[in-house]
């Protein structure tokens, strides 16, 4: 799906932009697109150098598999696929709690580190297992107590009341995490393989699922050496 | 509250700094060597999300550029008429899933041009409060691991984006007409 979105963007852009005689605009938005994604990612890095080494510290302590042991019944029955005291759990758990606390900057590393130990129990290294989607279903309707940045705008805007927004936002997020867990479940439960065998998911089941476009299963590229986690 | 959860949000960071690195000194672990040794892997994992996070911010900018969201907020533009929705938040519907930036640019200049307090500018910032940006979580999360057959996980970002978009225009225009 991602393939044809993105075939999409491109292929309309360029047609739309002949058409409205926008075309430079749009050749210039390609490149300068292109330059905020690698500035993006440098953002990125002395976050993720950060967080990643305190969590390394967490992780050698023992904090992740407490935090992992103490995990609500309700995250655990999210993710039936990984093991109760895999360190992947302790990681989504760390990743959910920064994300209600609005704590953003933290939130990603520690989303980035869930998914890579996530792709350790993944038998196909190319293609997302039930676990991560429901990982990135979480993030992407992302419940936060409190908007702040938001807040911030509409006190510099001089509102009357710049917090009146964090019922309505927090009505909104939990019914939009709502339908991403009812979406997750549901496609979950469409592409699990027949009752009666393992739960463990099986090798053939990500690529026989129809809900990919054809394109997308002839992007295999080749791999590098064994140790594919990053 | 909200006072208490600035407050809250305030020290929960340093808290975790010397919390984590505390706790492990107790149970004898070589606190700097370990920080070091686990943030050398944030180094790669940064540069590894480049080619995903660029292709994505490439084709974005590019269908903005174009007026092609332009021509897409248009076709959808007489439904919102229809249920007496302020059209003026239909961009944001599009703009949230799609890029981070540039929906809290449409956010901050609708609350400059109508008002914090307006219905519009309180629309404006539940949809923007209420999700993240689900092509730029997708894009990072499964960049940073090289998973490219990513199955339903866009779907199901995209349809919770679509339910919270609507829940936010229905609760603010119920809570404060």
């Amino acid at each position: 799906m991602v393939n044809w979105i993105w075939l999409f963007f491109i292929v309309v852009s360029v047609v739309v932009g002949a058409i409205n005689g926008r075309i430079d605009a749009v050749t210039q938005a390609a490149f300068d697109g292109a330059k905020s994604g690698v500035t993006i990612s440098f953002g990125l890095i002395s976050i993720m150098v950060f967080w990643l080494g305190m969590m390394r510290i967490a992780e050698d302590a023992g904090m992740l598999k407490k935090l992992a042991r103490m995990l609500s019944p309700v995250v655990k029955r999210l993710f039936p696929d990984v093991p109760p005291n895999h360190p992947a759990m302790g990681y989504i758990m760390s990743n959910l709690s920064a994300n209600l606390f609005g704590l953003g900057n933290a939130a990603t590393p520690m989303g980035i580190k869930a998914m890579q130990e996530l792709q350790k129990l993944n038998p196909d290294q190319t293609t997302a297992t039930p676990a991560m989607c429901t990982l990135l279903a979480l993030n992407t309707s992302s419940i936060t107590l409190v908007p702040t940045t938001l807040i911030a705008i509409r006190m510099n805007y001089g509102s009357a009341n710049p917090a009146e927004i964090v019922g309505t936002t927090l009505a909104a997020t939990f019914i939009a995490t709502g339908a991403a867990i009812a979406a997750d479940r549901w496609y979950r439960r469409r592409s699990a393989p027949p009752p009666g065998k393992t739960t463990r998911i099986s090798k053939q089941m990500p690529i026989k699922s129809s809900i990919d476009p054809p394109v997308s299963a002839s992007a295999t590229l080749p791999r590098g050496g064994g140790g594919e986690v990053v | 509250m909200f006072e208490l959860f600035t407050r809250l949000s305030a020290w929960l960071i340093p808290a975790i700094i010397v919390f984590i690195p505390l706790y492990a000194a107790f149970r004898k672990v070589p606190v700097y060597e370990t920080f070091i040794e686990g943030a050398k892997d944030g180094f790669g994992t940064a540069i590894n999300i480049i080619p995903a996070l660029v292709g994505m911010m490439v084709a974005i900018s590019m269908f903005r550029a174009s007026g092609a969201m332009d021509l897409m907020l248009g076709a959808v533009r007489p439904l919102f008429d229809l249920l007496s929705i302020p059209t003026e938040v239909l961009p944001l519907g599009i703009l949230r899933p799609l890029t981070g930036a540039g929906s809290l640019a449409f956010t901050a200049d609708l609350i400059a041009t109508h008002g914090p307090d307006s219905l519009i500018g309180r629309i404006a910032s539940t949809i923007q409060g209420s999700t993240d940006t689900t092509l730029y979580v997708l894009t990072v999360y499964f960049g940073a691991i090289g998973i490219r057959k990513t199955k339903y996980a866009l779907k199901v970002g995209l349809f919770s984006d679509l339910v919270g978009f609507l829940a936010a225009i229905l609760i603010c225009m119920y809570i404060f007409k």
